[in-house]
């Protein structure tokens, strides 16, 4: 048991310094700032610029964010505090049920829905034209699927706020509205941050879904109507051909790393939060 | 009890939560500028009785409220009635304080903010005011900017009650409102009752019955959701006329 | 007062909308898979494998990936359990005082459980590298293993925790040795068990990047662990690239069946959790 345990504990460390270790050959060839920093991508030349495809991450998660988190507070300050409590009952299972679709379905959607959507009702009024295959139809489909996520930690922290302190700010004279403004979005302010950054890595990592609908252009995006190439949606185009190029394989699972370091560190600190708030409000 | 002018006429109350029927039948009236005090053993309803006066518990699911709640001759339970008026004209002083999540000057500020825009020479006045007279403004006046939490829980409850004398009330609420003090805050929270009656009704919860006996005007004994016996401290305390009272101000239900 | 009591309308309104655009969203998804991908329902699709001629339209199923699918997903979710509930047990009762250290290793699988499944597949093409496995269901199951191990250790955690204490002590006082009482309390759980067995086979089913590179694509059912295996998602995603309409639309077919295997195993373990609690309390 205690074998198994620290075995899978490790995992965290086995998988940093094996995807490490496969990306030291590209590290000796280019330093860390011409991988991150340049935009060239010639694989067959030996030149390896990330740049555009960290952008394209960027680019798709900042709108999925942008998108999905006032949604989502709005989604729970209802669920939480205003829907009565037989109308609470019904809505959380399919919050759950969305939780539990597999991503490929959200990208077959995303190719079925958004990408007719955008290049017929949306981007006519914005650009000339557009095929719908962009960084704004990534977004949306990522938003939707970080909805679940984003609910259920932003409804687990309006829970633990004392009644005690809504009734405090009710007694004064407030709205309901008014206590919900001005205290508890301030009170769960710390968990509402915890649920993001997580909601972020959660976006960061996501292959499937947003390489189907993003286009896959290793440019850097300009507008929501560009097409881009998150990172994630690289490696998995490209696995096919890394073994015949040199030094690709060591530079897709670089881009493996990239993805694992920053969404540890994200994972990490959102953790640590939402584990203080828990800690705070049972003390 | 009946007086000539109550501050507050309950009239056939009723609450129920679920399928438990907390308060029964409840008809009491609560003298104006008077301390009022609900004893009663723990799970009586004492409580219950207290939040519906400014309807309080209207944010517990499946609770069923029937009858008349007056508040200066107007029945708060009319669907027309504006709330947060009825709210304002009381001010809550629960168990354990609860500071909003501001500064000391913030937490006064609330209430005068929600109801219009106060010009901030006219904040500034009636925050110190207010922290006079609750007898904090020499510990906290170099600090006003501080968040409110960082005051011990004596301090921090008396900021919670001149958070609620600031949007001028005319009635405190006090849920057992020292069970979490120590004897010394305690004591002052007790004194500034007695200061404050002569401007406000005071109705307050308590378990303690010396507590009840040295603030009190009137004593309302309750038991099981009922209204067992209602009369002036003196009386309720020394010479009550009821089995139940005497049992329990005997100690022998607790 | 009115313009206070307006500001709050105003956002309880955007809050029913918001509300509406999150819960309707599942209804949006399933209702686009479904609208699309019935018309291309047949018995061939789950009946056949890819016949001759299937990539340009003509005859076939997918049934080489729907086999593919559960070999994986069972395979990876029988292996996890194995390593699974012996890490459960052990964080639950013989980490017990040591809440710093337990603490820490939850942690930890938290943060396996948010890597990203393409990281999965990268490590397990490089430890398939490592030991000269080829692309095969051998390779996808062991890929798919690592991402639900995450998944099933929080799930069994979870709900070894709502074991009453009492009902452990009660086990110790009489005599039992800790792995004796482990035994107790998986009893208890056991509906805790299917539920995370469930939790953990809808995850690995429906999981595209960590089998894209381990687990290869095949047109025939595998036969043994060292060939390679079509998973759903795969087919799903190959399909919906092709120019041919007949073959796109067998694409929504396939995203049809993938989405009611899914759609059942999540309703059959909320369900589960559902009694699972009820019965506690």
């Amino acid at each position: 048991m205690l074998l198994f345990t620290v075995a899978s504990v490790s995992l965290v460390f086995i998988i940093g310094i094996g995807l490490y270790y496969k990306s030291i050959p590209i590290l000796n060839k280019l330093s860390w700032g011409q991988l991150l920093g340049s935009s060239v991508w010639k694989p067959f030349k030996g030149l390896f610029g990330f740049f555009p495809y960290i952008m394209g991450t960027l680019w798709v998660t900042g709108i999925a964010i942008v998108i999905a988190l006032p949604l989502c507070i709005l989604t729970s300050l209802y669920i939480v505090e205003y829907a009565p409590s037989r109308l609470r009952r019904f809505l959380m299972p399919f919050v759950n049920l969305l939780s539990g679709i597999p991503p490929v379905i959200f990208g077959v959607w995303g190719v079925l829905f958004i990408i007719p959507l955008i290049q017929t009702y949306i981007a006519p009024h914005f650009v000339e034209y557009s095929t719908g295959y962009s960084v704004l139809a990534g977004g949306i489909v990522l938003a939707v699927m970080i909805f679940p996520l984003i609910v259920s930690i932003v409804n687990e922290v309006l829970r633990t706020m004392p009644q005690e302190l809504k009734d405090a700010s009710l007694a004064l004279g407030a709205t309901k509205w008014e206590t919900i403004k001005k205290v508890i979005l301030r009170k769960a302010l710390p968990g509402i941050i915890a649920a993001t950054v997580l909601a972020i890595s959660r976006a960061f990592g996501e292959t499937i879904a947003v390489l189907m609908v993003c286009g896959n252009n290793a440019v850097v995006p300009h507008s929501v109507f560009d097409t881009g190439y998150p990172l994630p949606a690289l490696i998995a185009n490209n696995y096919g051909d890394m073994m015949s190029i040199p030094l690709y394989d060591s530079a897709l699972m670089f881009a493996a790393l990239l993805l694992f370091i920053i969404i540890l560190l994200f994972n990490i600190i959102s953790r640590v939060i939402l584990t203080r708030l828990e800690r705070r409000m049972a003390g | 009890m009946t007086f000539e002018k109550p501050h507050i006429s309950v009239q056939g109350l009723n609450v129920q939560i679920g399928d438990n029927h907390i308060l029964k039948d409840i008809n009491i009236d609560i003298p104006n500028k008077k301390v009022t005090s609900i004893i009663g053993p723990s799970g009586c309803g004492k409580t219950t009785l207290l939040k519906t006066f400014n309807r309080l518990l209207d944010n517990t699911s499946d609770v069923k409220i029937t009858g008349k709640v007056l508040v200066d001759g107007e029945n708060i339970y009319d669907p027309n009635i504006e709330i947060t008026h009825i709210r304002k004209k009381m001010g809550l002083l629960s168990q354990r304080p609860y500071p909003l999540p501001m500064s000391i000057y913030d937490n006064i500020a609330y209430g005068p903010r929600i109801h219009g825009s106060p010009k901030k020479k006219d904040l500034d006045i009636l925050v110190e005011e207010q922290l006079k007279n609750v007898g904090l403004w020499e510990e906290v006046k170099d600090r006003l900017n501080a968040p409110a939490t960082r005051l011990s829980i004596g301090q921090q409850q008396r900021l919670c009650l001149a958070r609620g004398l600031a949007v001028g009330p005319e009635m405190i609420l006090g849920d057992e409102s020292t069970s979490a003090l120590d004897p010394l805050s305690t004591h002052i929270i007790e004194d500034l009752f007695m200061k404050l009656k002569e401007k406000y009704s005071i109705v307050l919860v308590t378990h303690i019955l010396r507590q009840a006996a040295r603030v009190s005007d009137y004593i309302i004994f309750v038991y099981m959701g009922k209204i067992i016996e209602y009369g002036p401290a003196e009386q309720i305390l020394k010479n009550p006329q009821e089995q139940l009272t005497k049992e329990y101000v005997k100690g022998y239900i607790v | 007062m009115i313009k206070r009591k307006l500001e709050e309308q105003f956002f309880k309104l955007l809050m029913v909308l918001a509300t509406i655009v999150v819960s309707g969203s599942f209804f949006l998804i399933v209702g686009t898979i479904f609208y699309k991908g019935v018309p291309y329902m047949n018995w061939d699709m789950i009946s056949k494998t890819p016949g001759g001629g299937f990539y340009i339209g003509k005859e076939g199923g997918v049934l080489n990936a729907i086999v593919g699918s559960m070999y994986i997903a069972g395979g990876a979710t029988i292996l996890g359990l194995i390593i699974s509930i012996p890490v459960a047990i052990f964080i639950n009762m013989y980490m017990d005082g040591k809440k710093f250290l337990s603490n820490t290793v939850r942690m930890a699988f938290d943060v396996l459980f948010g890597i990203p499944s393409i990281v999965y597949g990268a490590f397990g093409f490089l430890l398939m590298i490592y030991f000269g496995v080829r692309a095969s269901l051998l390779g996808g199951i062991i890929a798919v293993t690592l991402l639900v191990i995450p998944i099933l250790v929080r799930t069994l955690d979870e709900v070894i925790r709502t074991v009453p204490g009492e009902l452990r002590d009660a086990a110790l006082s009489l005599g039992s040795t800790r792995w004796e009482t482990a035994k107790v309390v998986l009893r208890a759980i056991r509906p805790g068990i299917y539920t995370a067995i469930l939790l953990s086979f809808g995850r690995a089913i429906g999981d595209v990047a960590s089998v894209l590179f381990t687990a290869g694509f095949s047109d025939n059912i595998p036969t043994s662990l060292h060939e390679p295996a079509a998973t759903l998602p795969l087919a799903i995603f190959f399909q919906l690239g092709s120019p041919v309409a007949e073959v796109q639309g067998r694409g929504y077919a396939s995203a049809l069946i993938l989405t009611i295997v899914v759609l059942v195993i999540t309703v059959l373990s909320e369900l589960l959790l559902k009694r699972f609690y009820k019965n506690k309390i």
